[in-house]
Parts: structure tokens; C-alpha cells; sequence
């Protein structure tokens, strides 16, 4: 019961940004754990489909030469996950990874997709949020790089064009060297769930303070955002219970949370309080066990 | 091997290597496939259709609508039918309904080369309707002016209602009492779905002038009726064949799409059509566990003495009267049961119509449900008195020799108590009861229980009969055909051991026919309640008995020597010095191709079954909360079952671990939520919670085995009763940890925040978090 026209399996990132290019109808499909299931619930009947599955060159992760972490769109999540380079520089992206779906998603659904399609339930959006990332997209007129904080238009919507294909995810030296960071996912099952609440923090401590934090959060507004009122209170602070609760006074004002039959406001809001405490003290605590 | 050994499964191998064929996979190829137009509306009346763009659809077939289909009311569940006109099932569903009852009533089909163009033009249907404001509740649906859903049938929402009381006075008389401490309030639960992996799935042709239909059904024989009733056609005139069923729990214990497909194969010149729903369509427009709303209260004595108790459900039935007042009936006498009340029980049920969805028969048939709120109440009663739940329970549960008063269901196998003390101490009750006192912090942990009482098959409220057939082959291997049937629950395993019991002879050589054919198979109602075991379990010891006694006969005869100097046991005949006389390959062949005599060696016999026993059991949660965000950890999960003599341990245990997972999704998560029109909100398998394996604690399943006399091999109910008393246990759980009682399910994160905040949990707490 998947209703699309066609299908066509790029043999190169070249090659799928022509057919982008070419046919003005057609959508990108990587996984397909997205995407099919839209199809199924017939968001895009007679689709035309341009594949990206399994193209090398849009795979994996790289340390660029500057030191800084280069993420192939097309890595699925179980690669991320596990990924060595991930682990030691990024490990609360590795832990934000291992929150989607069950293990047939995160060895199908990719990074790049969970960013592209916009949700801002994309479990590895506040995570990459913090880390500053910066999106590149190519299409036939040539490459652009976006900011994931610019990334974002609205519900499900994206600066991307139909033309346009992510293929890189870059990742500044300072923005995955000296950091410790947590995601945490609220959902109603320890698994195979959509977020009722995501939430990220990464920070800088230097002696007894938060050098730097950054704190990103997932289905509090109709994007993932950061909180950059929180980020300034945290900046040069030392730490204390108290400054953790005044984050998540902070984050508060900060997010839109929606009231709707999956969570109610009054719940979502208690959450982001609740995991921002959560967030930023296990964040706090990795640099106590790393000194 | 033996009764209660582990077998293996007989049909693994065949569904690990996809061998076992299911509905979808004996679909033929030029098939056509029918989607059906669902009503938007949850109550209202179908004025007209527009239908030319569905028609224009290049590959559609067919479009018919309401106003095509034959104004024959029928029944839909799957009861035995009873033959006097009083106590037959309610007529109410037509193939396609005008008058639309609930969201997502059948209101038009299209049939198509494929299920994509069928689904296609289905969606290009439009359709006009008069509306009426949906009735969600019971209350709604029985308020002043509520328009009557069935107004042929009923003069107002009410399908049913009854009442009992038991005891020497009247519960307002009791509560005189000086002393009494009384609880109870208000208790609730959802609707929940039974989520079989393998959707509802039916197709049917033509076959020389008569109707086969092949579907994933629970009850082949009621399917036959029910398909001749809704066609106006004589049943013999109607084949239904059910292959291997990927589960179904009450959900195929129904009617739901055989008679149209049926119907429309008939119209398209007897043309194969096959209507599988999506799982969409099965969440929101099959069956549901039946909604409850309850007021209850009771009244203890300071020594722990249960006095009395009042008991007054609603009963949410949906658009149609599918297994109606049976299910409130049922969680009526549970709540009975489960307890001796010293002076007093009132009760009084009602089943109301209402536009959500039909509620159907689901694993346990309103005993979860009644479980609930017996459990909850008798928590409550437990923490007002200031007692220990087990010793409350040990003081005025059940007792050893209960007899029914109304329906005379006995418990002939007593093991309720041990149930109880054994698996107290299993689990370590009282160490834990005291450990989790006084707790504070963010997180807490806390114990509790919850018991069951459960009646086997459904005599006398219902027809009991099975019917079997046995026959020797010429190797010395048997076929056994049953009008029972394997829907994954392992029947056709355990029937294999006991023929093979039965018989005398090892299991290998048994074969039980998986297939049911009506044009073949023996009689019998089918796969619910917990029957199966117990009653077919009856026609299968009968007929082996009868095929014995043909094969010592004929060995007999070949033999020249008296029937009754021989045995058969494992394996083969046998005289009286113990000497071997005779193989089964030796009898099977004689009675085949002698030259003298030949018999085949056959035996068909039927029980009308007429006694029912009671099965009790008892669950033990452990669990951790957390308060800030309200979420409930199940860290331990005991279920100890009372089911008689258990015929193999392992597949038994299986049975326990999928009906614990089942209480689980109804305590903690599973909920069908509708919108203010009706409207299914969650109709999916990513909105609708199931618990998945990560959310599972270790599942303990701890069996007391008393030998049931009434039982065939000494065994009682165990398919449905697992399910039962997850939910309440793991709301008591809740209660000890936290003090706070919820008395509605599921035990959600945004309830659970609300009433701790209510019961000022974060005040005493605040600051304590980091």
C-alpha cells in the first residue's frame, strides 16, 4: 500500500542532485523510516522519489583537518551511536542517537533525515543544536552552509529547497573538543517513541564554573531551539543546585510548549523544567568524574 | 513426554520458516480487493453519495453503499447461538450502515484490481450526512433528550441492565454499624485494543453455487451462521475455512468483515474478494476492551472484617450491541466473588449504547475491567483501616468451596490462598511492604497485589460443546481434527499432548489438523473465554477413549483372542503377560488392507459439557516512581496462577508473560482517545501505547497446581485470566509508594503529576531534586 510513482536510486550525490534538479516533483528518500511512513498515510500520494540510500560518500564520520567532526547525512543512527570518533568527542550525541525509534529504525532512519524533514521532534536536533552545527547543502546551482539554528522555518518546514540535498552535517574544532554534554528524551515508552520532550546540554567548566553552556530542547516550541537567556545566566557561573534551578526558571521562559491530547502544556512544562535540572547536572557531573 | 511436559510447540517450525500459511498468504491471485468508506461523522445519518470520482478511478470494480445492501439486521458476536429467540445475540449491524452509530462506521465499499486503487478511490468518495451531537459517555448517551442510537430495539440508550443483592440487609443497613470505616469513590477505565499482530483479514468466492470465505477468525463455526444470517441464506450453503490465525484475543471473536466480503464476492459473479483492514482500521473500527465508569464503596470493620460493600458500573458499549451486557454481567460477578462480604453486596450494571467504538469480547471479557476497581477498593478500604493487603485479603477473600449463588459456577480446585502465601513470600511481601514505609525524595518505591477469580468455560450461562475426530493411518499415526482452534495461544500443542495422552501413545505420532474447514471439521464454538483446554480437552479424552476401544476391538478380532486381555499403551498392544502383540503400524495396516475384514479406524465424538470451575490467581508489583515526572518504573511483576494441572508448563508460562505484558499497556500506557466528534485520536501503533520489551520488567509466573476434578486432565482457565490483575496490582504499587491513589487508568505521566501535586507531593519535596 505505498503509493508512489517512482523511484530512482542516485549513484552519486551528483547524480541525485541532477535528478533533483531535474524533476521539480521529486523527494529525497535515505531510510525511508520518514518518508514511507508518509507515504503509507498517503501525505504524498504518487510521490516521486529520488534515493540516497547507501551512497558512501554521503556516509560516516570524518575528523576534518582542522579537527573538527564532519557527519554524512546518509549515517544512520546506529552508526552514530557507535561511532569512535562520536564517542570521544560527542558522546551525548552518541546517547541522543540511541533514543530513536528501536534498533530496525536506528539501523534504517539517518541523521541527515531526522534533520531535513524538520520536525522538531528529531531526537538529534537539540543535541546538534548545541554543537553548533552547520549544514551543507547542495544543489545544482552549488553549495550553501546553513546554521542548523537557521535551519528551522516552522512545524516540519526547513530553508531547504526541493533542490536542495544535505550532504554534510559540519562540526566546528571548538564545538566537539572540552565540551561535556547529556541528551535526555521523555517519552511515554523507554522506546520505539516519539518525544513528548527532548532536551540537550553541553557545557565548558573551567575550576568551579560553567565556562560556557549551551542548552537546546526538542518539542518545547514549533522548532528545536536553544535557550540563550539560560546560556548567559550559566556563562562564568559557579555551580550550584540553585543555578540549575534557576535554568529551568530560565528555560521556561524561554519555550512555547504546545497543549495538545499527547501532553498537555501544564506536563510539557514540568518537563523542560524538570530535564533541564536533569540535563545540566549529569552535563556538570561528567566534568567531576573527568577531573 | 507427558501431560505438563514442555513440548515443543508443533506448529515452530512451521511459522519460523514462514511454512504456516495465514489469510493473506491464500489470497488468489486475481483477487479483487475491497476498501471501505468510513463515516466521518460519529453520529448521524447517511443522506447521499458522490461517486463518480471513485468510479472513475481507472481499476475500480465496484462501488456499493448503503443504499445497495440488503436491509437484513444480523448479530455479530461470537456466541454460541441459542435456539430460544429470548437469549439470542442483537440484531443490529446491517453490511453497510445508514444510520452511522460511530467514527469509522461502514458506509460504502469499493472493490478494486488492488488494495492501493481500492484505497485510492475510497478516499474519493464523498458522502452527505445529517449529524447528531456524538454521545462519548454514558452519561451523555443517558441524558434527557440523548437521541436514541437504536430506536427499533430500545426506547432509550440503556441495551441493559440488572441487579443483585446478596446478604441478610440492605448496605445503607450495614453502614449503621458503629465503627464501620467505609471507602470507595469513583473508578475508571478506558477503552484499550487487542493489537493481534496479524490484522482482521477475510476473503470469499464462489465454489459451485455455495460461499467460501477464508478468514482469520477465532470461531469458523459461528462465522458460518452469522454469514448465512446476514446473507438470508442457509448456513450449509456457507464454507468457512480458518488457516493458521496470528492472534486475536476477542477482537476475531466477532464477526467483522466475513459477511461483506461474502456478500460482495456473490454480487461480482462469485469473484474472489478479500477486505483486510489496516492497522488503523482495526485500532478505530473493530472492538475495543469495553470503557467502565464505576461508583463502589465498602465497609470494614477495625478488625479487618469486610462487611459490606455497593457496587453500581456503566458500561461503555459504542455504536453496537456486539457481546453487550455479557461483559458487565461478568465483571459484576467477579467483583462478587472475589470476596465474602459479611453482611451486604448490592450491585447493579448498566450497558449503555453510545457513538464510540463497539466494545467487544477482549482477553478476560469485562474481568480486567472489574479486577480494576475490586482491587482499588479493596486498597483503599486496606489503607483507611490502617491494614496489611495481604492479611486483608487472607481474612476475606474467596474462600475454599464457593459456589456462585446465581449462576452456580463452583470452584472445585481451592488454591486462591496459596496463591497468596506462596507468592508472598516468593516475592518477598513483607520484607518489602516494610522497607518502602516512610519514604521521601523524588523517587519511591512501593509494593502491591491484586487477586482474581475466574470462571473456565461459560456454562450454564451458554452453550458448552466440542466435538473431535481421531483416525488411525496405516504408519500408526494419528489425525486429530477439532472444531477448536489454534489462534497462537499453543492449543494445537496442547491438544497434541492430550490426544497423545489420551490415546496412549507418544506425540510425535499425533497430528492435530490446524486448519478448520466447517464443510469438515467437527463442531465446536470456537477459540474464548478459557475454555478451550477444559472443553475440548473433554471431547478429545472421549474420543480417544472411543478410538481405543475400536482399535482393541479390531485387535481383537485379529488377534482371535477377547478385547479385554489387551492394552494399548505407549505406543502398542500389548497382552496381559506383558508381552507386545501388536504395533500401531501392524493395526494401522490390517485395518486398512486385510483381505477378511477391513475398518478404518475412526472415531467422532461430542461432549455437551455441564460443569465450569472457577480458576483464581493473584499479582505482585513492584515498582519505582518518579515524582517529578510522574513516571512509574515496574522494577518486579509476579503473576501466580490457580489454574488446575498444567498441561505444558512452558507454553503455560509463555501464556502468563503475553497476558502480564497486556496488564501492563492497560495499567501504565494503552488508552484509544477520541476527540469531542468521536473521532479516534490515536488510532496507530505510534500514538497508541503498547509496552515495548525495554518497558517490560522480568515477567515471574509462579503456578499453584491442584488437580481441577471437573477438568479433563485436571486443569481450570488460564488463557485469559493473565491479563487480569497486572493493572490493579501495579495501581497499588503506586499507592504504597506514594500514598496517592489514582483511580482511573492508565496510570499516565500527566495524571499522575496532577494528583501528586494535588496531594502537595512536590511542596514537601521541592529543592530536593539535584
Amino acid at each position: 500500500m505505498y503509493d508512489f510513482a517512482d523511484i530512482y536510486q542516485a549513484e552519486s550525490e551528483l547524480d541525485a542532485v541532477r535528478a533533483l534538479h531535474e524533476d521539480r516533483q521529486a523527494m529525497v528518500i535515505a531510510g525511508g523510516t520518514d518518508v514511507l511512513v508518509g507515504i503509507r498515510a498517503g501525505r504524498y500520494p504518487s510521490a516521486r522519489l529520488v534515493s540516497v540510500h547507501g551512497l558512501e560518500a554521503l556516509t560516516g564520520v570524518q575528523m576534518t583537518a582542522d579537527g573538527g567532526l564532519r557527519i554524512g547525512p546518509c549515517t544512520t543512527f546506529s552508526a552514530l551511536e557507535s561511532d569512535p570518533l562520536i564517542a570521544r568527542h560527542l558522546p551525548f550525541l552518541a546517547q541522543a542517537a540511541g533514543h530513536v525509534g528501536g534498533p530496525q529504525i536506528r539501523n534504517m532512519g539517518t541523521v541527515g533525515g531526522n534533520l531535513a524533514n524538520g520536525a522538531t521532534s528529531a531526537d538529534t536536533a537539540p543535541a546538534l543544536l548545541c554543537c553548533n552545527a552547520v549544514l551543507e547543502l547542495t544543489s545544482w546551482q552549488g553549495v550553501r552552509r546553513v546554521p542548523l539554528r537557521d535551519f528551522y522555518t516552522g512545524p516540519g518546514q526547513t530553508v531547504r529547497a526541493q533542490d536542495e540535498l544535505l550532504t554534510a552535517i559540519a562540526i566546528s574544532p571548538a564545538d566537539c573538543n572540552g565540551l561535556a554534554g547529556c541528551s535526555l528524551k521523555y517519552g511515554r515508552r523507554a522506546a520505539m517513541e516519539i518525544a513528548t520532550l527532548n532536551c540537550a546540554a553541553l557545557l565548558r567548566r573551567e575550576g568551579d564554573q560553567i565556562a560556557e553552556l549551551r542548552l537546546a530542547f526538542g518539542v518545547a516550541a514549533p522548532t528545536p531551539v536553544r535557550c540563550p537567556e539560560a546560556e548567559a545566566l550559566a556563562a562564568g557561573a559557579a555551580w550550584s543546585s540553585a543555578l540549575a534551578e534557576q535554568l529551568a526558571q530560565a528555560a521556561l521562559r524561554e519555550t512555547r510548549p504546545r497543549n495538545s491530547w499527547r501532553a498537555s502544556a501544564d506536563f510539557r512544562r514540568r518537563l523542560i523544567a524538570e530535564l533541564t535540572r536533569r540535563a545540566v547536572t549529569a552535563a556538570w557531573q561528567q566534568t567531576e568524574e573527568g577531573m | 513426554m507427558a501431560i505438563g511436559d514442555s513440548i515443543k510447540r508443533v506448529d515452530a517450525y512451521g511459522k519460523v520458516t514462514g511454512q504456516a500459511r495465514y489469510t493473506a498468504d491464500l489470497v488468489p491471485q486475481e483477487a479483487y480487493h475491497a476498501s471501505l468508506v468510513r463515516a466521518t461523522v460519529a453520529n448521524g445519518e447517511v443522506t447521499g453519495f458522490s461517486l463518480a470520482r471513485a468510479q472513475a478511478v481507472e481499476g475500480v470494480v465496484a462501488v456499493f453503499t448503503c443504499f445497495d445492501v440488503p436491509d437484513r439486521p444480523f448479530p455479530t458476536p461470537g456466541h454460541p447461538w441459542s435456539v430460544e429467540p429470548a437469549h439470542q445475540d442483537i440484531a443490529d449491524r446491517k453490511l453497510l450502515n445508514r444510520r452511522v452509530r460511530v467514527w469509522g462506521d461502514e458506509v460504502a465499499v469499493v472493490v478494486a484490481r488492488d488494495r492501493l486503487t481500492a484505497a485510492r478511490a475510497a478516499a474519493l468518495v464523498e458522502v452527505q450526512y445529517q449529524t447528531y451531537p456524538p454521545l462519548l459517555t454514558p452519561e451523555a448517551a443517558l441524558a434527557e433528550g440523548a437521541t436514541v442510537l437504536h430506536p427499533e430495539l430500545r426506547k432509550d440508550n440503556v441495551l441493559a441492565h440488572s441487579a443483585f443483592a446478596l446478604g441478610e440487609v440492605s448496605y445503607d443497613e450495614a453502614a449503621r454499624e458503629e465503627g464501620l470505616i467505609e471507602a470507595g469513590g469513583r473508578y475508571e477505565v478506558p477503552a484499550v485494543q487487542h493489537c493481534h499482530l496479524e490484522p482482521v483479514h477475510a476473503f470469499a468466492y464462489g465454489e459451485g453455487g455455495r460461499i467460501v470465505v477464508v478468514s482469520s477468525t477465532q470461531i469458523p463455526h459461528i462465522v458460518r451462521r452469522v454469514v448465512g444470517q446476514a446473507l438470508g441464506i442457509d448456513w450449509g450453503q456457507v464454507r468457512v475455512i480458518k488457516p493458521y490465525v496470528g492472534g486475536g484475543f476477542g477482537n476475531k471473536q466477532e464477526v467483522l468483515v466475513e459477511p461483506l466480503a461474502a456478500w460482495l464476492s456473490m454480487q461480482l459473479g462469485g469473484h474472489p474478494v478479500s477486505i483486510e483492514l489496516t492497522r488503523e482500521e482495526v485500532l478505530g473500527c473493530t472492538r475495543v476492551r469495553h470503557p467502565f465508569v464505576w461508583e463502589v464503596s465498602g465497609l470494614v470493620r477495625p478488625d479487618g472484617t469486610l462487611v459490606a460493600r455497593r457496587y453500581r458500573a456503566w458500561s461503555n458499549q459504542g455504536g453496537y450491541a456486539s457481546h453487550g451486557h455479557a461483559i458487565a454481567a461478568n465483571a459484576a460477578n467477579q467483583f462478587k466473588q472475589a470476596y465474602h462480604d459479611e453482611r451486604a453486596l448490592e450491585s447493579e450494571s448498566w450497558t449503555v449504547y453510545t457513538n464510540c467504538t463497539t466494545a467487544g469480547a477482549m482477553r478476560g471479557y469485562g474481568v480486567p475491567q472489574s479486577c480494576f476497581v475490586t482491587e482499588c477498593l479493596t486498597d483503599d478500604l486496606c489503607r483507611k483501616l490502617g491494614m496489611d493487603p495481604l492479611a486483608f485479603r487472607l481474612k476475606n477473600c474467596m474462600r475454599e468451596g464457593y459456589v456462585d449463588p446465581h449462576n452456580g459456577i463452583p470452584c472445585l480446585s481451592y488454591g486462591l490462598r496459596d496463591c497468596l502465601t506462596e507468592g508472598a513470600a516468593v516475592f518477598d511481601w513483607a520484607a518489602k511492604r516494610r522497607a518502602y514505609q516512610h519514604q521521601h525524595g523524588p523517587r519511591r518505591r512501593g509494593v502491591g497485589m491484586a487477586l482474581f477469580t475466574y470462571k473456565t468455560g461459560v456454562y450454564p450461562i451458554s452453550l458448552e460443546t466440542s466435538a473431535c475426530r481421531m483416525l488411525l493411518h496405516q504408519d500408526g499415526s494419528f489425525t486429530v481434527q477439532m472444531g477448536a482452534t489454534e489462534i497462537g495461544q499453543g492449543a494445537d500443542t496442547a491438544f497434541t499432548q492430550m490426544a497423545a495422552a489420551a490415546l496412549g501413545v507418544s506425540e510425535e505420532r499425533v497430528r492435530v489438523i490446524s486448519t478448520q474447514d466447517t464443510d469438515v471439521s467437527p463442531f465446536d464454538t470456537g477459540a474464548y473465554a478459557s475454555r478451550q483446554c477444559y472443553v475440548t480437552g473433554m471431547a478429545i479424552r472421549k474420543t480417544a477413549q472411543s478410538l481405543r476401544e475400536k482399535m482393541l476391538s479390531y485387535a481383537a478380532w485379529l488377534l482371535e483372542r477377547p478385547a479385554d486381555t489387551l492394552a494399548l499403551r505407549d505406543g502398542a498392544i500389548f497382552d496381559q503377560t506383558g508381552q507386545q502383540v501388536l504395533t500401531l503400524k501392524q493395526l494401522g495396516m490390517e485395518s486398512c488392507y486385510n483381505l477378511r475384514r477391513t475398518e478404518h479406524l475412526a472415531a467422532e465424538e461430542t461432549v455437551h459439557c455441564q460443569s465450569n470451575t472457577l480458576s483464581t490467581g493473584v499479582c505482585f508489583a513492584e515498582v519505582e516512581v518518579d515524582l517529578p515526572l510522574g513516571r512509574v518504573t515496574v522494577l518486579r511483576l509476579l503473576n501466580v496462577h490457580d489454574s488446575g494441572r498444567i498441561i505444558n508448563h512452558q507454553l503455560a508460562e509463555a501464556q502468563v508473560h503475553g497476558g502480564m505484558s497486556m496488564g501492563l499497556g492497560y495499567a501504565l500506557s494503552e488508552q484509544l482517545l477520541y476527540d469531542a466528534e468521536g473521532r479516534p485520536r490515536n488510532d496507530n501503533l505510534l500514538d497508541y501505547k503498547m509496552p515495548t520489551a525495554m518497558d517490560t520488567p522480568p515477567l515471574e509466573v509462579l503456578f499453584i497446581e491442584k488437580e481441577d476434578p471437573s477438568g479433563p486432565f485436571g486443569n481450570k482457565a488460564l488463557g485469559e485470566p493473565p491479563a487480569v490483575p497486572v493493572a490493579p496490582a501495579i495501581r497499588n504499587a503506586v499507592l504504597h509508594a506514594t500514598g496517592v491513589a489514582i483511580n482511573s487508568l492508565p496510570l499516565s505521566p500527566d495524571k499522575l503529576t496532577q494528583a501528586f501535586a494535588a496531594a502537595g507531593l512536590y511542596e514537601e519535596e521541592a529543592g530536593e531534586y539535584v
